[in-house]
């Protein structure tokens, strides 16, 4: 048992903190907020010259063959910079897809670009009947000819309008529900039939609502069997909430240390108020949340790292629970702490706050993980 | 004990829902959505509504009977609280009927009465509350912005924040340091009345959670106000503070808006689903949501005990504090549980709903829910945080003669 990074561990945490150190600052962030696109493209190059891009994939793939450790490495300090660019949705998530179901012909088509930085990608998943369930899903591939041709309706889909190859999920058989019969295609932005609706999120982020109308694909863009996509998709979403996770703890982070310090010289009463003992333990309540939700990211991230099991479910359930709780307590103390200033867009607490909350609701919020955690 | 209402009392609920009904009824009522996203804007009916309540003499019940107020007993005062806020009508500005009205009635010149609470009571004017300064937050008696006395004038400097409505007042009524050298620093405050027109005032918008505007920094440079505009007596303006303060602990506990809120909620829960079933069926929603309304059952109870105990229906000293604290946090949570209801929809930017014709993404009350549950984070901070009215609680358990 070991919880210290390797030295190659450290390096990359180092060279990533060095990065939001240096180029991150709050000013710079709500600059990339602004990019047209809403996120730096400059910023994009760097991650993909720095190596950043192909860390999660293996040395065969023309990645560097890093595990789940890297990318919680990675992501938590991304969440101490609230970082807009889409490592999530173009790396872990359909990127994650690739990796853990692709073929070998889909990989050397589409990873190079992933890891080089001239590809964008976003995992299509959820639907709007169907909450946090994987399976419910009334998008349907129905084959033809020697391809398939998908109908329905995607929800939510985070980067949306950067993607250039959206990996979706739909139904080739089975009922709206079932485990069975869910199948994942690798479908281009610009295919005839696929339309796009683009907005910002309340966390700065932009997404997608996806319409499906007759989308013709070839048999070659299904990413593993047909109907034995759902194993795949709860693999990636779970490596997807071990990435969010982290953020969150990187923000947690951040909303602590800049709450002690507020305290310590925002003065009343002719003193700081973080003299007033009912601010401290209300800090020392933030710090204790913030270190629960670190230790059980750990947890999370050694148990993915020794393999996708019932095991490692559950430690990331756990984790999104966990996340889930502290994020919203530590947001909300930290906002009442600041008192109006928490309140305001100026200030960068409210914006870790806001991005708390869409982390509570991605991928399943307190209640679904507890439900899941209690059935694994 | 009882809890039926007398049948006088009775009597009065019925005039009461019989005026609702015919100068608000529900046809006229905007949906939730639109009243939210343009809260600014006043609506044709609205004004009715106003002219209604003018030529009712409804308009301000609380004040005393000489100034238009009704005259009315504790108990009809709630009745009419909760059915206008169960039939969400319009509200008058709180600033100037609530807050400031009442302080002219008990500390205004005969003059000030009658220039000023007029308009008031017609809903003809919109007042702002310039206390907070950057510096002065909390501890609102470490004030900073100066006025000098230069013959019959007051001239001003300084800057307010966390001013509501600055941008759409007519009138400001504001906190001043007439006196910079005394014992107490509570000492040498005044009470000023600001035309917001006047020649030094700048009022800049400040953006809130949500990309909201509905507060401001107001900024006064060498901005004269007639001696005549001095509420109360020079120096002595925190003893009209207290006073307001007090008014402002009064009917906090959003009880009602609350109750109509969760009603919301649980309609809206219905609209989604999950696993084939609705969210409103999920027995862990309808967990949270019965938790929450035994707290607010909790929280009227109170308010009820406390309004058929008191003479007065003021709830000043530590239940008012009480109502005011517990009524927030019912608040907040409803509003976080209207977030969650929404699931992945609670992600789109609130503006983002509005960029097109093609409607709301995922649902009409998106937008109102998530701004709601930022917006509501200020309600455990504005008008005195949590924290100073937990203090205030506390002080009145340890020196209760010195409440």
């Amino acid at each position: 048992m070991d919880f210290s990074f390797s030295e190659e561990q450290t390096l990359l945490q180092d060279s990533v903190e060095r990065f939001i150190q240096n180029d991150y600052a709050f000013e710079a962030r709500q600059n990339n907020v602004k990019d047209e696109q809403g996120f730096s493209g400059g910023n994009w190059k760097t991650f993909a010259e720095l190596g950043w891009l192909g860390v999660p994939f293996s040395e065969a793939d023309g990645g560097f063959g890093g595990s789940a450790i890297e990318s919680m490495i990675m992501m938590e300090q991304f969440g101490k910079g609230l970082v807009v660019e889409p490592f999530l949705p173009t790396v872990v998530l359909a990127g994650g897809a690739l990796k853990i179901g692709g073929s070998a012909a889909q990989k050397e088509k589409y990873l190079a670009g992933i890891i080089d930085g001239s590809l964008q990608g976003a995992l299509a998943y959820a639907e709007p009947q169907g909450r946090f369930n994987l399976a419910d899903l009334t998008t349907t591939a129905k084959k033809q000819d020697d391809g398939y041709v998908l109908n329905g309706y995607k929800a939510v889909v985070l980067n949306g309008p950067a993607a250039d190859v959206l990996v979706v999920s739909a139904r080739t058989s089975g009922d709206q529900r079932d485990t069975q019969g869910v199948s994942l295609f690798l479908v281009p932005a610009n295919a005839q039939g696929l339309a796009r609706r683009d907005y910002p999120t309340v966390d700065a982020l932009r997404a997608s609502e996806f319409t499906l109308e007759n989308v013709k694909v070839a048999a070659d863009a299904l990413i593993g069997e047909e109907g034995k996509g759902l194993p795949i998709v709860e693999q990636v979403v779970d490596e997807g909430i071990l990435a969010i996770g982290s953020e969150a703890v990187g923000c947690m982070e951040v909303l602590y240390k800049d709450t002690v310090e507020y305290c310590k010289t925002r003065e009343q009463f002719g003193q700081p108020i973080g003299k007033f003992q009912v601010l401290q333990h209300r800090m020392v309540d933030m710090f204790m949340e913030h270190e629960q939700s670190k230790s059980l990211m750990y947890m999370a991230a050694m148990r993915l790292d020794e393999g996708y099991t019932a095991e490692a479910q559950k430690a990331v359930s756990a984790f999104k629970v966990q996340v889930g709780k502290s994020g919203r307590f530590v947001g909300q103390s930290a906002v009442q702490l600041h008192g109006g200033m928490g309140m305001t867009e100026e200030l960068r607490i409210g914006h870790y706050f806001k991005r708390l909350t869409t982390i509570d609701t991605l991928f399943g919020n307190v209640d679904f993980h507890l439900k899941r955690f209690g059935a694994l | 004990m009882k809890l039926a209402l007398s049948d006088e009392d009775q009597a009065f609920l019925d005039e009461v829902l019989a005026f609702i009904v015919r100068h608000w009824p529900p046809s006229t009522r905007r949906p939730l959505e639109a009243a939210a996203v343009y809260p600014e804007q006043r609506q044709p009916e609205e004004a009715g509504w106003f002219d209604a309540l003018v030529a009712r003499g409804w308009s301000v019940p609380h004040w005393p009977v000489a100034q238009g107020g009704t005259g009315w007993t504790p108990v009809q005062r709630y009745l009419w609280d909760r059915e206008t806020a169960y039939a969400e009508t319009p509200r008058m500005d709180a600033y100037g009927a609530n807050l400031l009205g009442p302080l002219l009635c008990a500390w205004g010149t005969a003059e000030q009465r009658d220039r000023f609470l007029p308009p008031i009571r017609e809903a003809r004017v919109r007042w702002c509350q310039g206390f907070s300064e950057p510096g002065a937050g909390s501890d609102l008696a470490s004030l900073s912005t100066r006025a000098l006395r230069r013959d019959d004038k007051f001239v001003v400097n300084g800057s307010k924040t966390w001013v509501s409505g600055a941008h759409s007042a007519d009138w400001m009524f504001c906190l001043v340091r007439t006196h910079a050298e005394t014992a107490r620093p509570q000492d040498g405050i005044s009470f000023l009345l600001v035309d917001m027109k006047s020649v030094g005032v700048e009022v800049a918008p400040i953006r809130t959670l949500g990309d909201q505007h509905t507060v401001n920094r107001v900024t006064l440079t060498d901005v004269e106000v007639p001696v005549a505009n001095l509420l109360g007596q020079e120096n002595e303006g925190w003893a009209c503070a207290k006073a307001l303060l007090d008014l402002e602990r009064v009917g906090v506990a959003r009880v009602a808006q609350s109750q109509v809120q969760l009603g919301r909620l649980k309609a809206f829960a219905g609209t989604f689903t999950q696993d084939g079933g609705t969210l409103q069926e999920s027995p862990d929603f309808r967990r949270k949501v019965a938790e929450v309304e035994i707290d607010l059952a909790g929280l009227e109870a109170l308010e009820l005990r406390v309004l058929s105990q008191s003479g007065s229906g003021e709830l000043a000293g530590p239940q008012g504090s009480v109502l005011r604290l517990r009524g927030a946090e019912i608040g907040q949570r409803i509003n976080e549980l209207f977030v969650e209801a929404l699931g992945y929809y609670g992600l789109p930017y609130p503006e983002a709903l509005l960029i097109d014709n093609e409607g709301a993404i995922g649902h009409d009350y998106a937008l109102p829910a998530l701004q709601g549950m930022l917006s509501s984070r200020s309600w455990t901070v504005s008008g005195g945080t949590s924290e100073i009215h937990k203090n205030s609680i506390a002080k009145a358990l340890f020196e209760p003669g010195q409440v």
